[in-house]
């Protein structure tokens, strides 16, 4: 082994996870019709469409981009979406929550968060543009009820994900097989941790969008989170704004993601912050997994990511 | 790879063990005691310990992640871990441990570079234990580490350890393992003794940690030294102005290696051709290795689709549209034979029949039962199988990646079995023990009392 010159082995684990994921990405565009990447401009989705770039070079991606806008979403990722979209030249599709409020399908709930919001529109959308495969840039470690999905997780006719009825997956034979109306969430991230996302961010020079890095921001204490005001509201009498260095870990939803104070301003310094962190990414962000022992479980349930 | 290289490597592992043997707890251990677990999770786990009325918090609550299993308080599901120190990353399965779950065993054992056969020290070596050795042996799972759990309940006794670990080393070795390829190691999941840090309550115990064992054990890398075998995933076509008249193959490098100006065969066809390149998007490659995904561009213009697959010229597989193998077998509705099913090899899905089975692996007594009308739900079992179309295989044992396939269910998609081509079903055991034989001789009285696990 130690003949071999390097840059051709595996050299590392992110090696593997990258030859891993593109593996995955690839078996998708063998074997369905129409997929699709889910894409938020978030890190996670936009590391996954870096690994189907690079999985289809010099060849474009042959997929599109849907992604499911709140419309709550923070301004400088809205931007950084469509500016992506426009450099790989991809096709982006984009359903809205709001249209969805506007027309009286959906209701505001009384919390505000439209986080729970974004099933029925994304649903809608994978039926109505018959798509039969979605990527996604969910990680197993983000979560206990996505430690137990598939890399190929199978929904039913209403998308919903039935925990006892999914396949088993065996060495890197992943089964695509559904029946009409059926699809498939893909999740070629599965095995990538938050650090092993930032250090391939590092590594491979990728763009993010700005709120990921440290900024002067207006924002106010809401359960536990520093949250900010927009078009989902401000803060409440009693809630004091404050003007801090913050930074974001996830890109959600505005009405219930919340910015850690942070002065990470580059790439390796937020890899340090992470390291050094003794909450999780959505522990310190996520208002809306707080909000019972298995709200994530019970989202994917019925058709969420 | 040295552990002054700071580059980090990688190590797949798979938990096994029976009901309440403490895999939970123990995954919770190793999550909690090499700080993989933050401050916000360990509150989480805090409350509903609390509201569940118990003193202490109740680590396996950090991996039980569904409702039905929170609340019958057992793992339905395999679930997979991440954790890392400074010498490795983990990717950890955790299999359930439920007989009717066999086949997450068989979902968590597929890519396991190693896997944690937990005992209860009370109750020693059980017939569950075996049928999960028995699994990963067969499945090719190349180190066991026996984790002799809850040893603070037999009052860190090391006879109670030893006769657990002898039996079990003896077993491992019928089982085709080597004495290096198999430890044991007196843990208490509960309360931490070797599992992270070393215990002072078992002195008489000189080996590693488990942790220590799993960062320092080598990893056996993907077989570079074995011919080519490169299955075909997709062609890449750009037909834009820059590439107007590219064709390059993508796929994950399955066995061995490519190098620029090998000669290759394109099987089943059987087209010859040398490697005029190796690309990705990083630039191209004069060599690529076993796990790598690249792109292959080939010096004659050829017919070449998703499913074939490029190797050595001068050592193929064989090519025959007849299989045998052995079957794990993964659905509800049992196998017949007779039966048409899909099958998928590599990245070619073919058409498929069971041509007969010829025995079964008897999980009750461990032994072979001849020519049974079907396999049903976590059967392991011998069968031919005939395909529609020829397809170029090596045995398992030589090679995981080409040798494995999976069985689909044509009408429904379901997965029905996991296969392994070649395969003789070697999994026997040893004649029968008597409870009172495998019982540990010094245990305290009472760990003495008979438990269901052993009764025939």
């Amino acid at each position: 082994m130690t003949s071999i010159s390097s840059g051709t082995l595996l050299a590392d684990d992110l090696d593997m996870l990258e030859s891993e994921s593109i593996h995955i990405v690839r078996e998708v565009a063998g074997e369905f019709d129409r997929p699709v990447i889910l894409f938020s401009g978030g890190k996670d989705s936009t590391v996954l469409l870096h690994l189907a770039v690079k999985a289809f070079w010099p060849a474009p991606v042959p997929f599109p981009l849907l992604h499911v806008d709140t419309g709550h979403n923070f301004e400088e990722v809205i931007a950084f979406r469509d500016r992506i979209a426009e450099r790989y030249g991809l096709r982006l599709e984009v359903a809205r929550v709001q249209e969805w409020i506007d027309d009286g399908r959906l209701a505001e709930r009384p919390d505000g968060l439209r986080n729970p919001l974004q099933t029925l529109p994304l649903l809608d959308a994978i039926n109505s543009l018959r798509y039969d495969a979605a990527f996604g840039g969910a990680r197993r470690d983000e979560e206990r009820a996505r430690a137990k999905e598939r890399i190929f997780s199978l929904r039913n006719g209403f998308g919903q994900w039935e925990p006892r009825r999914q396949r088993p997956e065996l060495w890197n034979l992943y089964n695509g097989r559904h029946r009409a109306g059926e699809h498939v969430r893909v999740f070629p991230l599965s095995n990538w941790t938050e650090r092993d996302i930032w250090r391939y961010v590092e590594r491979e020079g990728i763009e993010l969008p700005s709120i990921y890095f440290a900024h002067r921001r207006a924002v106010f204490r809401r359960s536990g989170m520093w949250l900010t005001a927009g078009p989902w509201g401000g803060a409440r009498p009693g809630e004091d704004v404050h003007e801090l260095t913050v930074r974001y870990r996830t890109v959600g939803d505005g009405s219930c993601t919340g910015a850690v104070e942070s002065e990470a301003s580059s790439v390796a310094e937020v890899i340090a912050e992470v390291a050094a962190s003794r909450l999780t990414e959505r522990g310190a962000s996520r208002a809306d997994d707080l909000v019972s022992e298995a709200a994530m479980e019970d989202r994917k349930r019925t058709g969420y990511f | 790879m040295g552990h002054e290289d700071p580059r980090q490597d990688l190590l797949r592992l798979a938990t096994a063990g029976s009901v309440d043997d403490g895999k939970s707890t123990l995954v919770g251990r190793l999550l909690h005691d090499t700080k993989s677990v933050l401050a916000d999770q360990l509150d989480a786990v805090r409350r509903a310990s609390a509201e569940r009325g118990l003193a202490a918090p109740d680590l396996s609550l950090l991996v039980d992640g569904l409702r039905s299993e929170r609340e019958q308080g057992i793992t339905i599901d395999v679930a997979y871990r991440y954790f890392a120190t400074p010498r490795r990353s983990f990717v950890l399965a955790d299999t359930p441990g439920h007989v009717q779950y066999t086949r997450n065993t068989v979902t968590g054992a597929s890519t396991a570079q190693l896997a944690v056969v937990l005992v209860d020290a009370r109750r020693g070596v059980v017939e569950q234990t075996r049928r999960h050795a028995a699994v990963l042996a067969l499945l090719g799972v190349p180190r066991l580490v026996l984790a002799v759990n809850k040893i603070d309940l037999v009052g860190y006794d090391e006879p109670v350890f030893a006769a657990i670990a002898k039996e079990f080393l003896a077993y491992a070795g019928e089982l085709g393992y080597a004495d290096g390829h198999v430890l044991a190691i007196p843990v208490s999941a509960l309360v931490g003794d070797n599992v992270v840090e070393p215990s002072d309550r078992t002195p008489w115990y000189t080996g590693p940690t488990l942790l220590d064992h799993l960062e320092t054990v080598p990893v056996e890398p993907d077989p570079q030294d074995k011919p080519l075998r490169f299955p075909v995933q997709y062609v890449i076509r750009p037909r834009t102005q820059a590439h107007p008249d590219y064709r390059g193959y993508a796929g994950q490098i399955a066995v061995g290696m490519a190098a620029v100006g090998d000669e290759v065969l394109v099987l089943p066809a059987g087209l010859r051709s040398t490697v005029r390149g190796i690309d990705t998007m990083d630039g191209p490659l004069a060599q690529a290795h076993a796990g790598r995904s690249v792109t292959l561009l080939l010096a004659d213009e050829l017919d070449i689709c998703r499913g074939d697959v490029i190797v050595a010229a001068g050592a193929p597989p064989t090519v025959t549209d007849e299989l045998d193998a052995t079957v794990c077998w993964l659905s509800d509705e049992p196998l017949r034979p007779g039966a048409s099913v899909l099958l998928k090899h590599g990245t070619r899905t073919v058409s498929a029949m069971v041509a007969a089975l010829h025995s079964r692996f008897d999980e009750q007594n461990l032994s072979t039962v001849e020519a049974p009308e079907s396999l049903q739900l976590n059967h392991i079992g011998r069968v031919t199988l005939r395909t529609s179309q020829p397809l170029p295989v090596d045995d398992y044992s030589t090679s995981r990646r080409t040798g494995s396939f999976l069985l689909i269910e044509p009408s429904d998609g379901g997965t029905l079995a996991a296969g392994l081509i070649g395969m003789p079903l070697t999994v026997s055991a040893p004649a029968p023990v008597s409870a009172s034989a495998s019982a540990p001789v010094s245990a305290p009285a009472e760990a003495r009392k008979p438990v269901a696990g052993m009764a025939r």
